[in-house]
């Protein structure tokens, strides 16, 4: 998916020239994600020469396993694959090398897909379109929303930030820092207020500025704090109750090196919220995020973008086969 | 997903009743099941393969074989020897002979360094230190100004020239000022990434710079596979000194501190588990063996009890248990001290067989259901509440009368009642039972 296919709403009003860049920057930041997701396939080529060379004991397995658990698949979700490439090796006589690899990110790949190409897509089709986003403590929110207000402002949108973290001491300064580098309006009030009551100021702000995307920023809380779960849930029904059919799109941003308790993370911001996308950040470093394969599997979630840095530039759309080719390194 | 290690092999073992010893083959079935609950707590798979060939051979041992509780024994060897890994150096700080005593901070982006400064100063500073915060991250915007406004909640100096400032001199400058204003320097950095050769330089030359007698690297508790590839290059590049664990307070079961801990060689000093300033701690191996393999965290419950209950309090409760004579007026006063504690998810957490989602949602009712335990115990006379066993079928009515409840919500206090009562038992003789709280629902 390119960046111009992203937002439902602002398709077709897209200038050439951005699509045209968009292509050019796609190219060079395949070899990037490559470069460092790809340092699994060391051990998994090794793994499956071995069956392909015909002594696919218990051991073999257990290296694919290993393959998988190492990019933070988790236990379950990599059982499972491993035993339907087992069966499918088996009765496709899969020899080489290449099909198995090939065979492996399918299946890997087939997790992460959805039927509806819009499941996958932001939702700005609303005016104005409200986007919560989500997450636990230093997963990026803040820094995703700046990536996604500049993105919008590309589109020719105008977007408004929301600073709903008034926990965080300067968390409002560091959004309002964002909103400077995109050129983008803000709505903040002192720190320790009320978040659904900067909620509120922000959605009626919104039609007054003339904005017709509001990105609203939350204070990173663990799933497993009730009262803040609680104020959470308070949140989303201030933004349900002001503008109806809202929020358009719940946003949970999830750390790549984030490990097994992503599952729980996502299990319990959709409880609390509704989460109707994952923005799996920080996928310039070495960690995989494979668990979002888990929590596309069992919770019906979507990856929507990924974080690749920390500029303005560096959101991307989601592409389950780019994400599991360069997963397992494989070409093409 | 979220069984206890102790339930799965406890269920290989009662296969195998009537079949008198364990076999290897039985050991080998354990330790296939000691694997997978070691991953799933995000324990690097690496470090997994090399602990299971370890502790293999002492499972093998007649310490196992010829107990007549081989499950448990198992798990024993297995927290033992995961308890003393991750704990057997020192886990203070190193200060120096000469203040300040300097104490870099360093770790991935959102890892939490700027609160753990923050934090690291309040445990200092009740502890007599006079720290100063020194501001050296100028990339991540608002920043220093986080760090600024910690440092004014804290009430210590801080060191912030600016984010147009070159790190390393903030660093150097701030050291010398801290040297007028305290004893104790922490250099909060930016988050970087292990690969990013550039900033992996700079924190080396910051490290040059002001010779820091503590490096510490910070580690977010719930972080995965890969914790042991960025530990791995923080010791290498900048050479560690020790690791602070952060946010502690979740459900995650933490393996990273055990990966970390056997990538670096080095110990995991702190950990940080809470939203206020004050939630900083030593590191307690044993309690994260527990908590890693999902035993619950019932150390870390019993003393988070001892620090609210007051001692005079405690040492009543301790003679009560030893004597077993746990009445009701006892549990209401325990159900008290339980509020006290914080949030009962918090609580919930630390209990053996709950850290589940399962654990999470009875936490929701909880709340309530303590309410009502309260009114009934509050509905009894004082001789009922000290002899419950005279509670007969007409006392229960007049009871649930009281209270406005059932006469079954009578008796189902009875029941947790006795049930605690046992359990209390248990705790005082040592033993690590599965827990059940008045009002958890079972
Ligand atoms: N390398 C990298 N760093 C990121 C990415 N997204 C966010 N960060 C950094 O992670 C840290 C925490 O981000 P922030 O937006 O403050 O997280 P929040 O607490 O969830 O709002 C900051 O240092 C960000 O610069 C990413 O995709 N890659
Ligand atoms: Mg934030």
């Amino acid at each position: 998916m390119e960046w111009y296919e992203v937002f439902r709403g602002i398709e077709g009003e897209v200038p050439a020239a951005v699509v045209e860049e968009e292509k050019a920057e796609r190219a060079g930041l395949l070899g990037r994600l490559r470069r460092n997701l790809g340092k699994a396939s060391g051990a998994l080529r090794g793994a499956l020469t071995t069956i392909v060379l015909g002594a696919a004991g218990e051991d073999v397995w257990e290296q694919v396993e290993e393959a998988l658990i190492a990019a933070d698949v988790g236990v379950d979700a990599t059982l499972e694959i491993v035993d339907r490439l087992e069966v499918r090796a088996a009765s496709r006589g899969l020899r080489t090398q290449e099909d198995l690899i090939a065979e492996l990110a399918t299946a890997v790949a087939d997790e992460l897909r959805v039927d509806d190409p819009d499941a996958r897509r932001i939702d700005v089709t609303a005016h104005p379109a409200i986007i919560l986003v989500v997450g636990v403590n230093g997963t990026g929110k803040t820094t995703t929303i700046g990536k996604l207000a500049w993105r919008l402002t590309q589109m020719g949108r105008r977007p408004l930030m929301v600073a709903a973290d008034t926990f965080r001491a300067a968390a409002a300064e560091q959004l309002t820092e964002w909103a400077g580098r995109v050129g983008c309006d803000i709505v903040r009030q002192a720190s320790g207020g009320d978040p659904a009551a900067v909620v509120y100021d922000g959605l009626a702000a919104a039609a007054s500025r003339g904005a017709d995307v509001v990105i609203i920023d939350t204070a990173g809380r663990l799933h497993t704090q009730v009262n803040l779960m609680k104020e959470l849930e308070k949140v989303r029904r201030v933004i349900e109750r002001q503008v109806p059919g809202a929020p358009h799109e719940t946003l949970l941003v999830l750390d790549a090196t984030t490990g097994q308790n992503g599952l729980r993370q996502a299990h319990e911001f959709q409880r609390a919220v509704q989460v109707s996308g994952v923005v799996l950040t920080k996928l310039d470093g070495t960690a995989k995020g494979g668990i979002v394969v888990a929590i596309h599997k069992d919770l019906g979630i979507p990856v929507k973008l990924i974080g690749v840095g920390e500029q303005l530039d560096d959101l991307r759309p989601f592409d389950p086969d780019e994400f599991t080719r360069a997963l397992f390194a494989v070409d093409g | 997903m979220f069984d206890s290690l102790s339930d799965r092999l406890q269920g290989i073992v009662s296969e195998l009743r009537g079949h008198g010893r364990l076999s290897d083959e039985d050991i080998d079935r354990a330790m296939r099941e000691i694997r997978l609950a070691l991953l799933e707590a995000d324990v690097n798979f690496k470090v997994v393969r090399d602990f299971i060939a370890h502790v293999k051979e002492r499972a093998k041992g007649a310490e196992v074989m010829e107990s007549l509780t081989p499950a448990q024994q198992v798990v024993k060897v297995v927290h033992d020897e995961l308890a003393a890994l991750m704990g057997s150096s020192d886990s203070r700080l190193a200060f120096a002979s000469k203040p300040p005593t300097i104490i870099l901070m360093a770790g991935l982006q959102g890892s939490g360094k700027t609160t753990a400064c923050a934090k690291l100063a309040t445990f200092l500073k009740k502890d007599g230190k006079q720290p100063v915060l020194i501001a050296a991250d100028v990339y991540r915007p608002a920043a220093i100004d986080q760090l600024v406004t910690l440092a004014g909640r804290v009430e210590v100096p801080v060191y912030a020239p600016g984010a147009d400032v070159d790190p390393v001199r903030i660093a150097r400058d701030g050291v010398r000022f801290a040297a007028d204003r305290g004893d104790v320097a922490i250099i909060d950095t930016a988050g970087r990434l292990h690969i990013d050769e550039e900033l992996m330089g700079e924190l080396v030359r910051i490290r040059d710079a002001v010779k820091p007698h503590n490096v510490l690297l910070v580690v977010d508790a719930m972080t995965g596979q890969d914790a042991v590839n960025a530990a791995d290059e923080f010791r290498q590049q900048v050479e560690l000194d020790g690791v602070i664990l952060t946010k502690l307070d979740g459900d995650a079961r933490g393996g990273a501190a055990l990966s970390v801990r056997a990538v670096t060689g080095k110990p995991i000093k702190f950990v940080s588990n809470g939203e206020k300033l004050a939630d900083f701690e030593y590191f307690h191996p044993d309690r994260m063996a527990s908590r890693i393999l999902g035993m619950g965290d019932v150390l870390t419950l019993i003393e988070k009890a001892e620090a609210t209950v007051d001692a005079k309090q405690a040492a009543a409760m301790e003679e009560k248990l030893r004597k077993a004579s746990f009445t009701l007026d006892d549990m209401l006063d325990q159900l008290k001290q339980v509020r006290k504690m914080g949030p009962l998810s918090g609580i919930l957490g630390m209990l053996p067989g709950v850290p589940g989602m399962k654990g999470l949602k009875d936490a929701q009712i909880d709340e309530k259901q303590l309410d009502r335990v309260e009114a009934l115990i509050l509905s009894m006379t004082p001789e009922e509440r000290r002899h419950p066993e005279i509670i007969d079928g007409s006392r229960r009515q007049r009871i649930a009368r009281g209270s406005g409840m059932k006469v079954q919500d009578v008796n189902g206090l009875l029941k947790q009642h006795r049930e605690m009562q046992k359990l209390m038992k248990q705790l005082s003789s040592g033993r690590m039972p599965k827990l059940g709280f008045p009002g958890m629902g079972g």
